[in-house]
């Protein structure tokens, strides 16, 4: 169970999220990638793990928004790893994607496009190997679209989805798929806004969860674990109700 | 957000952001307002709050570089020294000086310029800082050594955060061939023969004393001395050789919520002490003996939030230091008036200092320290003014980063060169200071 993974890939290393996550990685890896679309502030966390542990470390540039799509980070990555984290996201502004096309564009490539074409390029080549675990870092956003943040929610939605069905059909293939909804994580992301301390994860936990679903090959885990059954209710919530609850 | 130091007290409503990148800092100074930096908040009482703006640091906390040849280590700021003994001390390496608690940040040490059990021997932590850069008011980045920016950098070590956000420290650590601290208690009936105790113990690197402060008349200064040093691998006894270097183990014990202040009360708090005392004749009969080095020096850190022990409105802790010639008499008059008083302290401790460093506002100068804990009540201001009062006029001073209280004339009294930090630092940050603390308007610095 607890063996080591060889070759463990964060992309979005440089996210609070993305950072816990490459650090908990790096406590039973052999070999971490850290991949992000800022080589400078990925060259400071590359040199903290080789600083901290003896794991080897390689950083790659990635920007999903890429024409390529990342698609080039996947010839880069030597060894192709066992193990692959997407961490990427974009929250945005509500406001300003209803204002600016532009701004919604970005919202929705950045959560989903980007992300999806990136983690089903990394599927063929784990399916053509017959191993490895992807992770998708979706949001329990994407359960339901609400008005405080149905573009974001939206494109999270479409990740969620794409995931499942990459799980489906990956379901033989030996390669496992693995979908993170955090409900609120205390991050940049969330900086400044009022957040529910017993619904409120650090990104440590995010972390732990995250590794711990990797090695129990779980499907889909929330983070924190009350988020569960508050989705299933708010799921449950007929259409003609959920339009009033405008606030939520 | 309610924010207060470890003593919980004062409690203040600041605007907390984090900084996770330096180059996020320029757009928090942009907004005009005054902020301070905040580690770890291990220190007790408003050195690292700002209602307008209170910068948390917990997010820089990546380690830079490490030199296996030299033992130099360069951190950001916000990296916890629990972090640096979890990853050095299996590679045989120890931070030179550690505060009573790893919970504390690198950025936290420099700008408390903090002490350890070894300050008779070794100084303060800032004498083993290389270099560190700090950022300025106007958001530039200035490296600070004893030959760059040297006026900055000694107001930097001890300057409370006053002087700009500190981004990133390079110190040196001491080589360690193991883990261990072989350690002896020794038992001293009165104030005189712990003094001697600790006169007589200055060749081992690590001393401190636990003083009972409820004793008086004779017994006044009774306690148990605790000297140790690192040991050599070749002394260890068999059943450590295996992990020589083991790291601190993890978890913790919790205290559950605010236990009611009226448990320490006279009756409790003279259980304790007498305890303490006859443990310590114990392990004073025991000899020395091999210690894990988290317990020999951070033994309160296995209780998680043990400040909550003092109750809701929290607790405030003097620490005062007095020079050398007039610690006897000094020491003997701070303690006869906390035992005067009835206020018990659970936690009385003693050091021995050696000769001051170079920070300009550093806390340690030759002579006895003495920290004292206590729940704050309604009599604790008037004991904690009394024993100001007796500080000053022995020629001593107060802690900063232990303080909540002190007037500020009895800081500027106290620390002499306080004019030249004030110069460097209108230097660095224009007349209207940037950089402010609760602690710095209430000592109107
Ligand atoms: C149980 C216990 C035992 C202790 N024992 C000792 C001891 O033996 N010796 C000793 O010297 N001290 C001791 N202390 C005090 C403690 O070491 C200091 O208060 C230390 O400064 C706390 O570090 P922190 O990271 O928590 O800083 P904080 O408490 O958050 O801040 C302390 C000061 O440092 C400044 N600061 C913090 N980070 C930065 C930064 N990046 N840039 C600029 N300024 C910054 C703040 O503005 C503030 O003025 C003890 C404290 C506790 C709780
Ligand atoms: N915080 C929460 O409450 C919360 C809740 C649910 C889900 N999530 C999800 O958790 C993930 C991590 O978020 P976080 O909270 O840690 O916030 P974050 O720090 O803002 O993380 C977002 C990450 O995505 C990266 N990114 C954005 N656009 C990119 C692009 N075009 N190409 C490559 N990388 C790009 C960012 O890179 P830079 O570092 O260069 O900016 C950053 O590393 C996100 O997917 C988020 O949606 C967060």
């Amino acid at each position: 169970m607890n063996e080591r993974i060889e070759t463990a890939l964060v992309i979005g290393a440089t996210s609070d999220i993305g950072r816990a996550i490459a650090h908990t990685l790096a406590e039973d890896s052999r070999t971490l990638q850290l991949a992000a679309r800022d080589a400078a502030r990925l060259q400071r966390e590359m040199q903290d793990h080789r600083v901290r542990t003896e794991v080897a470390v390689t950083a790659y540039r990635c920007d999903v928004l890429d024409e390529d799509g990342g698609v080039s980070l996947l010839d880069a990555l030597d060894p192709l790893p066992d193990v692959a984290v997407c961490v990427v996201g974009l929250l945005g502004d509500q406001t300003e994607s209803r204002r600016d096309g532009t701004a919604a564009e970005q919202v929705m490539r950045t959560n989903y496009v980007g992300p999806a074409l990136l983690m089903g390029a990394l599927a063929e080549r784990f399916e053509q190997r017959g191993s490895g675990v992807l992770v998708g870092v979706s949001s329990v956003a994407g359960e339901r679209g609400r008005t405080s943040n149905y573009v974001y929610g939206s494109a999270k939605a479409g990740f969620t989805a794409f995931l499942s069905g990459l799980r489906g059909r990956m379901a033989t293939s030996g390669v496992h798929v693995v979908t993170v909804k955090p409900g609120f994580v205390y991050t940049r992301m969330t900086d400044g806004m009022d957040l529910p301390g017993r619904l409120t994860a650090t990104p440590e936990e995010v972390a732990t969860a995250v590794v711990a679903a990797i090695r129990r090959r779980r499907d889909v885990i929330y983070v924190r674990r009350l988020w569960r059954p508050i989705m299933f209710v708010l799921r449950a919530v007929p259409e003609r109700l959920f339009k009033r609850m405008s606030r939520l | 957000m309610m924010l207060s130091g470890w003593g919980r007290y004062p409690a203040v409503d600041c605007q907390l952001e984090r900084l996770r990148r330096h180059e996020d800092l320029p757009g928090l100074l942009h907004r005009g307002t005054t902020l301070i930096a905040r580690g770890n908040g291990r220190s007790y009482g408003d050195a690292a709050l700002n209602p307008e703006l209170t910068l948390s640091m917990l997010a820089m906390n990546r380690m830079r570089a490490f030199d296996a040849g030299t033992g130099l280590l360069d951190c950001e700021a916000g990296v916890p020294l629990a972090d640096i003994l979890n990853t050095f001390v299996p590679r045989g390496w120890f931070p030179p000086v550690v505060p009573g608690t790893s919970l504390v940040t690198v950025g936290g040490m420099v700008a408390a310029d903090v002490h350890g059990k070894n300050h008779h021997r070794d100084g303060t932590f800032g004498a083993y800082v290389e270099s560190l850069t700090l950022a300025g008011a106007d958001g530039t980045t200035r490296t600070c050594s004893r030959t760059e920016n040297a006026d900055l950098f000694r107001a930097t070590l001890g300057g409370m955060g006053l002087t700009g956000v500190i981004l990133s420290v390079r110190f040196r650590l001491r080589p360690i061939e193991t883990a261990f601290v072989m350690a002896e208690a020794l038992v001293a009936s009165d104030l005189d023969e712990m003094m001697a105790l600790f006169e007589a113990s200055r060749d081992w690197r690590y001393s401190v004393a636990w003083i009972d402060c409820l004793a008086r008349g004779a017994r006044l200064g009774r306690g148990v001395m605790t000297r140790g040093a690192f040991m050599e691998r070749a002394t260890l006894p068999p059943r450590l050789t295996s992990d020589p270097l083991r790291p601190a183990p993890a978890g913790k014990l919790q205290v559950p919520a605010d236990v009611p202040s009226a448990l320490l009360n006279r009756v409790s708090i003279g259980i304790f002490n007498a305890l303490c005392y006859r443990r310590g004749r114990r392990r004073a009969r025991a000899g020395a003996r091999p210690v894990h080095f988290d317990r020999f020096f951070f033994p309160l850190d296995r209780i998680e939030a043990w400040n909550r022990l003092y109750g809701r409105r929290g607790l405030v802790q003097y620490q005062c230091v007095l020079p050398k010639g007039e610690s006897a008499v000094g020491i003997a008059a701070l303690l006869e008036r906390v035992a005067a008083s009835g206020q018990g302290s659970f936690l009385g401790v003693l050091k021995l200092f050696g000769p001051a460093g170079e920070g300009l506002m550093s806390f340690p100068m030759e002579g006895y320290s003495l920290a004292l804990d206590f729940p704050v009540r309604s009599g604790t201001r008037a004991l904690l003014d009394g024993l100001d009062e007796i500080t000053h006029r022995h020629g001593g001073r107060v802690y900063l980063a232990k303080d909540a209280r002190c007037a500020p004339e009895r800081v500027r009294e106290g620390y002499p060169r306080l004019d030249a930090f004030e110069a460097v630092r209108a230097e660095a940050s224009g007349a209207r200071p940037r950089f402010a603390s609760e602690l710095s308007r209430r000592l109107a610095l």
